[in-house]
C-alpha cells in the first residue's frame, strides 16, 4: 500500500546529504531502523523505487524523516536531494524490516557502529532512546571519510555531552581534524577493545554502512567476543541507495 | 492512483531488458545479510538432509564436490530491488542432492552456518530450479555472497537462496523461515512482486 506523503521541511545536512520530513496522515508507525520504500513516477508512468531508512524518533504526528545521501549515478537519490521542493508529494511504502530495529523495552548496553550514511537508523534508535526516556546505556563509535561529512553533528554532540545518554567516538577514514590522536584509516581491533562495549557486558550490536565497512566491522565485533547473534548488520552496496 | 513526480524523468532499462516489477538493472553484486559473515573451513564444512527427527543424507566438503556438478546461468532478484542478469555459476543440483529420496514432506527450511533459516516448497527445489552453488563468475564464491557453498533458487528473491547453506530439513508442516518471520513474503515470486507479507 502506498501512501503519500508531503514534504514539509528540507534540510541540507552536508553538501551531498539531505533531510526530507514528511507528513503522512495515515502513517502507521514505525520501530527505529526501519526502513521505507519511495516511489518516484515520471509524466509517462514510469517509476523507479528506492528503500530509505528512517531518521526520525517514532512519533505520533504522523511525520517520517529520511535522510538521503547523493550517489553520483543515482538514479533517485539526486532528485531526493537536489529536486524535491516543499509541498511536493513523494509516494512511501512501509516500515518494511523487523530485525535491524531497536524497541523501546531493550534495556541491555547498545553499541551503535555507522559507516558514513550508515548513521540514519542509528540516529533513529539514539532519538528513540531520547524520546522514550530509556536508560538503556547508548556507544556510538561512527566512521566517517573526513569531518565534513559528519551528519546530525550538533545534535550527536549535544547528546554526547557529559551526562547525557550517548558514549560517542568518531573515526576518520581519508582526513582527521587538527591534533586528532589517530591517524586516517579503518576501524581496528585496539579502536574496537578502547571504544565499544566488552563484550561480557552482552551488548546488542548494530552495524550499518558500505557492505566492505560492514565486513570488517562486523568481524572485528565477533573477534572481540560478541557472539554473532547479537551483531545486527545492514548493508548498503554501491548501486544500492540503500541507507 | 500514481502521483507524478514533478521533475523527475528517470533512468529506464533498454526496452529488450525485462525485469519484474519495481526491479532495476545493476551490474555488480551488492551484499545484504543480517549479521557477521560466517567463515566456514572445507574441513568442517558439511551439508545435510534431514526430515526433523535425523539425518537423512551427510556430505562432508570432499564428498559433496565429488558428486556431479553443472554449470548454470541465473537472473539474481533481490527483494531490495536490483536485479543481475545472466550471472555464471557452478553448483550441484538439489535434483540430484534428492535423488532417489522417499518423502512426503511438502516443504523445506533451508539452514545456513550463522543460523539463518528461509522456507520454501519442495517442489521449488526440484525440476533444475535449484542448486547449492560453490563458484560463481569462474572463481570460489566469496563468503560475503554465501561461500563456501550457497543455496540459489534464482526463480525466487534472493533471499530464499541461503547463504552458507548447511542442510535442509523436510517438513510436512510450512514454517516460515528469518525473513519471513520478519514481515517478507513467504513465497517471494518476483514476477508477482511478492515483497512483503500481506502481499
Amino acid at each position: 500500500m502506498w501512501r503519500p506523503g508531503t514534504v514539509v521541511v528540507l534540510h541540507d545536512e552536508t553538501a551531498t546529504a539531505r533531510t526530507i520530513t514528511l507528513e503522512v496522515p495515515d502513517w502507521p508507525g514505525h520501530v527505529a531502523g526501519q526502513h521505507v520504500d519511495v516511489r518516484l513516477t515520471a509524466p509517462d508512468g514510469y517509476s523507479a523505487v528506492r528503500s530509505y531508512s528512517i531518521a526520525s524518533a517514532p512519533n505520533t504526528e504522523g511525520r517520517v524523516e529520511l535522510t538521503v545521501e547523493r550517489l553520483a549515478n543515482g538514479e533517485v537519490s539526486p532528485y531526493l536531494t537536489q529536486e524535491v521542493a516543499i509541498g511536493d508529494r513523494l509516494e512511501l511504502r512501509g516500515p518494511i524490516g523487523g530485525w535491524f530495529v531497536w524497541r523501546t523495552q531493550q534495556t541491555e548496553p547498545i553499541q551503535l557502529i555507522a559507516g558514513g550514511s550508515g548513521i540514519v537508523p542509528l540516529m533513529a534508535m539514539i532519538r528513540s532512546r531520547v524520546a522514550a526516556a530509556s536508560i538503556a546505556p547508548f556507544r556510538l563509535l561512527y566512521s566517517v571519510r573526513e569531518p565534513g561529512a559528519v551528519l546530525y553533528r550538533d545534535e550527536l554532540e549535544a547528546l554526547s555531552n557529559h551526562g547525557q545518554p550517548v558514549n560517542l567516538t568518531y573515526t576518520y577514514t581519508r582526513a582527521v581534524p587538527k591534533d586528532w590522536p589517530r591517524p586516517p584509516g579503518r576501524i581496528d581491533a585496539a579502536l574496537i577493545a578502547t571504544s565499544t562495549w566488552p563484550s561480557n557486558l552482552v551488548p546488542t550490536c548494530y552495524v550499518c554502512g558500505p557492505t566492505a565497512f560492514v565486513e570488517n566491522a562486523a568481524g572485528l565485533l565477533s573477534d572481540y567476543g560478541n557472539s554473532a547473534d547479537k551483531i545486527r548488520t545492514e548493508r548498503f552496496g554501491p548501486t544500492g541507495d540503500r541507507k | 492512483m500514481d502521483i507524478v513526480s514533478r521533475g523527475f524523468s528517470g533512468r529506464r532499462s533498454a526496452a529488450d531488458v525485462k525485469l519484474p516489477p519495481g526491479q532495476y538493472l545493476t551490474t555488480d553484486f551488492p551484499v545484504l545479510s543480517a549479521g557477521p559473515t560466517p567463515h566456514v573451513p572445507l574441513d568442517q564444512w558439511e551439508f545435510t538432509i534431514e526430515d526433523g527427527t535425523g539425518v537423512l543424507r551427510r556430505w562432508n566438503w570432499k564428498s559433496f564436490r565429488d558428486l556431479p556438478a553443472e554449470t548454470f546461468r541465473a537472473d539474481l532478484h533481490c527483494v531490495t530491488r536490483w536485479s543481475k542478469l545472466g550471472t555464471s555459476w557452478e553448483g550441484v543440483s538439489l535434483d540430484t542432492l534428492l535423488a532417489d529420496l522417499k518423502t512426503d514432506a511438502s516443504h523445506a527450511l533451508a539452514h545456513s552456518y550463522g543460523d539463518y533459516t528461509t522456507n520454501l516448497p519442495l517442489s521449488d527445489l526440484m525440476k533444475k530450479q535449484a542448486w547449492v552453488a560453490f563458484r560463481f563468475d569462474g572463481k570460489d564464491l566469496a563468503p560475503e555472497h554465501g561461500g563456501p557453498a550457497r543455496l540459489l533458487v534464482p526463480h525466487l528473491y534472493l533471499w530464499k537462496s541461503a547463504k552458507w547453506v548447511r542442510g535442509i530439513t523436510l517438513m510436512h508442516q510450512d514454517k516460515p523461515g528469518f525473513w519471513e518471520s520478519l514481515g517478507y513474503h513467504n513465497y517471494g515470486d518476483p514476477w508477482r512482486e511478492q515483497r512483503y507479507s500481506g502481499e
